[in-house]
């Protein structure tokens, strides 16, 4: 079959090419799985009876309350904007990503401080009515299924709108030939045609929700997260957390094998599209853009307002020579980091579209299993090896006389590998369903052609996926200007980014202090979106 | 295989250049991890940056040595010591608790210093009786409450706050945090396990709303009238008054007649591997000094460790305290025991 014989055609190469990428994240992941040869019966008993139930319980009911609320947020919203046409469309298919770029720690603590009893909504209720005992409390669970939807749905939104724009017409119209009405058109086949992104979509949403500390300690909700950070900061017992923070990994990775498995069997291939949208009518065009109007304003105009007032407020005091420093450090972290992770997840995904034995499949999902790691946990079980790794170099080095304190620790090679480890998942996802739009006749035809697969992935699977690898790169480079645990463990001395700054004023619950830092973050990171949109548009005349 | 193993070779060759570029790369990256000189002092610091910047620069310019701060969460920075080990660079640790510094020093990450200077500067109860580490401003936890709906000889103690006549009038911050681990740790260590855990148990029965996420949540339920009382830091409370003195929330110094009011520290120690060990024990001497407690205190409101020091204006008007007595390092030893304590009590 093959005419010429490549080292890149043995297909037993499979899992050692998969290794080679998931090393980064397969390392810490090991670090904080040997945790389980240091035995914590004490912890456990007491996890187990006053703390556990709680927690599994509300991180069960957060999971299928975020995982619902973002499926419903994200392709709704994408499906108006992406094949629909209404008042508004054109700005809020960009506007509506905007929520990428915030931070949900920014966005829950905002929406908290304002529907609060303290916060100016009730104040003005209590004004009108004398109480506002009847207003539902914000931090409760039903607070946290609210807000988190509207801080992670950016994820769904961009993926599917990514499947939306590329058939979402083409199946519409080929379903309405077929005898369909456009809602059923809607449900049986565009739907079902973009699954393989929402899934993506929906799968990032939820490790993040299943990672995060920072947002839900807002609410004072208490998940699996909780007791992990409860265990290591409370009980002084970093091994007990590490064990919990393992079993987290596990739920994910069985959950990815379950997903794969559903979808098994299943081909997403499409050819072209003819780019003309569906005009909504009277009262639904209206409806539409009310809907996108009230998510764009409650998801961000809203907490950006909150944060200009603050900025306000305190950028004088705040504001010196360092701000443009910290800028500089944060977007060229994120930028060379997006390029790096992206590379490795479009290699990452060329391995599992080309080799499909079950090692490799399994190495894969292994590799992304960094993004629903606590971030905390993932940088100490980043930073271990490498500070050993870093006193065999210093004891080799003082061989030579070279006197030196660190080599490896410190050096931006580790925090890129580090930040690569926590957003491979980022990048995976979107590549990967792109990947899949490769019609395997489009593979096989090159492929006689005498193609390489080193050829057809460069000449016809890269052009192909160009909106998946702009999606990835974008998403990484929003989440690594808002990252924090791992930039902090990793960096060298002195080289602060914006996100070092957020931390240390919330460390200190100076809110509005941080407000300076923050807005930076999300103005830095609202070009890359912007950016996104303006090619994303252009498929469309 | 032969042949693949050919084309491997064929491959490395033609990447060549690359192969070249890669340690230029790699010594470019590389760039920022230089050693330190020897007039520098490098501080792991889990006081956040801009409290102790002020310092630091005024430290620099007094005696020209130079600070290097990397400022984490307490847990890393303790792991990132523990990691680093022998050939660690850091030569001091700041943390914003008395318990993760007694954990440190459990874990064999600090060395004990003698230093009559800090030994006259801070009070005994406010260090290491090992000399590993000591306090360097003193962060008192007390009891607020709203001036329109209490006066303050209804106060007393933080224990009095269980009784049902402040039910559905507390308001409370997370267990979570430290400060609270802290607070409880120490009531076991006075009061015992059985009556702490039924005071604990009166707070949560007595709460007003859920608990918050932070002490400046409290302040501002406790001013709109959400809730009566409230247990903060002080210096929570003189950050929001300094912004709206108008504010009807008065501060009540607990249990004056008994024990004391619990405080806990901000501190220091100089870490075991320290490459400038000396340089290390100078820098928190002179934290200890005057001038910079002078600094600590007009900076964050907190109150100095050095008794010479006189606290900040805005603090002064709350006039002078009791405080617990009882050493710091206890809030560490015990603060397993208080988190496990008010798991059971159903204090979230």
């Amino acid at each position: 079959m093959y005419q010429r014989g490549s080292i890149w055609n043995w297909r037993g190469w499979g899992p050692l090419r998969a290794l080679a990428i998931a090393a980064l994240t397969l390392i810490p992941l090991l670090v904080v799985l040997a945790s389980f040869f240091d035995q914590q019966v004490d912890a456990w008993e007491h996890l187990a009876a006053y703390v556990l139930p709680g927690v599994l319980w509300n991180t069960l009911v957060l999971v299928l309350g975020v995982g619902a609320g973002v499926l419903f947020l994200g392709v709704s919203l994408a499906w108006l904007t992406a094949v629909c046409n209404f008042p508004g469309r054109k700005f809020f298919s960009w506007g509506l990503m905007l929520p990428l770029a915030m931070p949900a720690y920014v966005l829950a603590f905002v929406q908290v401080g304002l529907l609060d009893f303290t916060g100016p909504v009730q104040t003005v209720l209590r004004g009108w009515f004398g109480s506002s005992a009847w207003f539902p409390p914000i931090r409760s669970t039903g607070g946290v299924v609210l807000v988190l939807p509207l801080a992670f749905y950016p994820y769904v939104y961009l993926l599917a709108r990514n499947a939306f724009i590329t058939q979402g017409l083409r199946a519409v119209e080929a379903a309405q030939m077929l005898g369909y009405t456009r809602f059923q058109a809607f449900w049986k086949v565009a739907l079902p045609m973009a699954r393989p992104w929402i899934a993506g979509g929906v799968t990032l949403a939820l490790m993040e929700t299943l990672a995060d500390f920072g947002s839900v300690s807002i609410f004072s909700f208490d998940t699996f997260t909780t007791a992990i950070y409860k265990a290591w900061f409370s009980l002084f017992n970093l091994s007990a957390a590490s064990q919990l923070a393992s079993l987290l990994v596990l739920v994910v990775l069985a959950l990815a094998v379950i997903d794969q498995r559903l979808r098994h069997n299943r081909r997403y291939a499409v050819k072209s599209f003819t780019p003309v949208r569906i005009a909504l009518q009277d009262g639904a065009k209206w409806a539409a853009a009310v809907f996108c109007a009230a998510i764009f304003a409650i998801a961000f105009a809203v907490p950006m307002v909150q944060l200009v007032v603050w900025v306000v407020d305190v950028w004088k005091e705040d504001f010196d020579a360092r701000y443009p420093v910290f800028l500089l450090h944060s977007v060229w972290l994120a930028g060379v980091a997006a390029l790096v992770v992206t590379v490795l997840g479009l290699l990452l995904s060329a391995i599992h579209q080309h080799h499909k034995d079950n090692t490799t499949q399994m190495i894969v999902r292994l590799a992304t299993l960094g993004y629903a790691i606590p971030g905390t946990v993932l940088a100490v079980g980043v930073f271990i090896p490498v500070a050993w790794l870093d006193n065999q170099l210093i004891s080799l080095a003082a061989w030579f006389h070279w006197d030196v304190q660190q080599i490896l620790k410190g050096s931006l090679i580790v925090m890129l590998a580090a930040l690569s480890a926590r957003f491979l998942a980022v990048a995976f996802q979107p590549i990967d369903a792109a990947m899949q739009r490769v019609t395997r006749n489009q593979g096989n035809a090159a492929r006689s052609l005498g193609l390489s697969p080193k050829k057809v992935l460069l000449h016809l699977q890269l052009p192909m996926v160009r909106g998946g690898l702009l999606t990835a790169a974008l998403i990484v480079f929003v989440d690594v200007m808002k990252e924090m645990p791992i930039t902090l463990m990793t960096r060298p001395f002195g080289w602060d980014t914006l996100a070092v700054r957020v931390f240390e004023m919330t460390s200190e619950g100076m809110w509005d202090r941080a407000a300076l830092p923050s807005l930076a973050i999300v103005l830095a990171g609202l070009l890359p979106v912007i950016l996104l949109i303006k090619k994303s548009e252009s498929g469309f005349h | 295989m032969v042949f693949n193993l050919f084309n491997e070779i064929d491959m490395t060759t033609r990447f060549n250049p690359l192969k070249r570029l890669f340690p230029a790369i790699v010594s470019a990256l590389a760039i920022f991890a230089g050693s330190a000189a020897a007039d520098t002092v490098t501080v792991y610091s889990a006081r956040n940056e801009q409290l102790i910047k002020p310092l630091f620069d005024a430290y620099t310019k007094e005696t020209g040595t130079k600070i290097q701060v990397l400022t984490d969460k307490e847990g890393p920075l303790l792991e990132r010591l523990k990691a680093e080990g022998a050939k660690s660079p850091a030569d001091v640790l700041i943390t914003v608790d008395a318990g993760n510094l007694w954990h440190a020093s459990r874990l064999d990450l600090l060395q004990p210093i003698k230093s009559s200077v800090l030994n006259a500067n801070v009070p005994a109860n406010l260090r290491d009786p090992k000399g590993k580490w000591y306090g360097l401003s003193i962060r008192a936890r007390t009891i607020i409450y709203n001036k329109k709906f209490v006066n303050p000889s209804q106060l007393s103690t933080y224990e009095a706050l269980a009784d049902p006549q402040w039910k559905g009038k507390l308001c409370l911050r997370t267990s979570k945090k430290v400060y609270n681990q802290s607070l409880i740790a120490t009531m076991i260590a006075t009061l015992g396990e059985k009556r702490t855990e039924e005071v604990v148990r009166g707070w949560v029965g007595n709460l007003a709303t859920d608990v918050f996420a932070d002490d400046n949540g409290v302040i501002k339920a406790v001013a709109a009238g959400q809730c009566e009382v409230g247990i903060v830091n002080t210096y929570y409370l003189a950050r929001a008054l300094d912004k709206d003195p108008n504010m009807p929330v008065g501060l009540f110094w607990a249990n004056q007649k008994e024990r004391g009011v619990h405080v806990n520290i901000s501190g220091a120690g100089v870490t075991r591997a320290a490459p400038n060990a000396a340089g290390g024990q100078r820098l928190i001497e002179w934290l200890s000094s005057e001038t910079a407690q002078g600094i600590y205190t007009n900076d964050d409101f907190e109150y100095p460790v050095n008794q010479k020091v006189k606290p900040d204006s805005i603090i002064r008007h709350w006039g002078p305290y009791k405080m617990d007595l009882i050493n710091v390092s206890k809030a560490g030893e015990l603060q397993g025991a208080a988190t496990r304590l008010m798991d059971r009590a159903g204090y979230r």
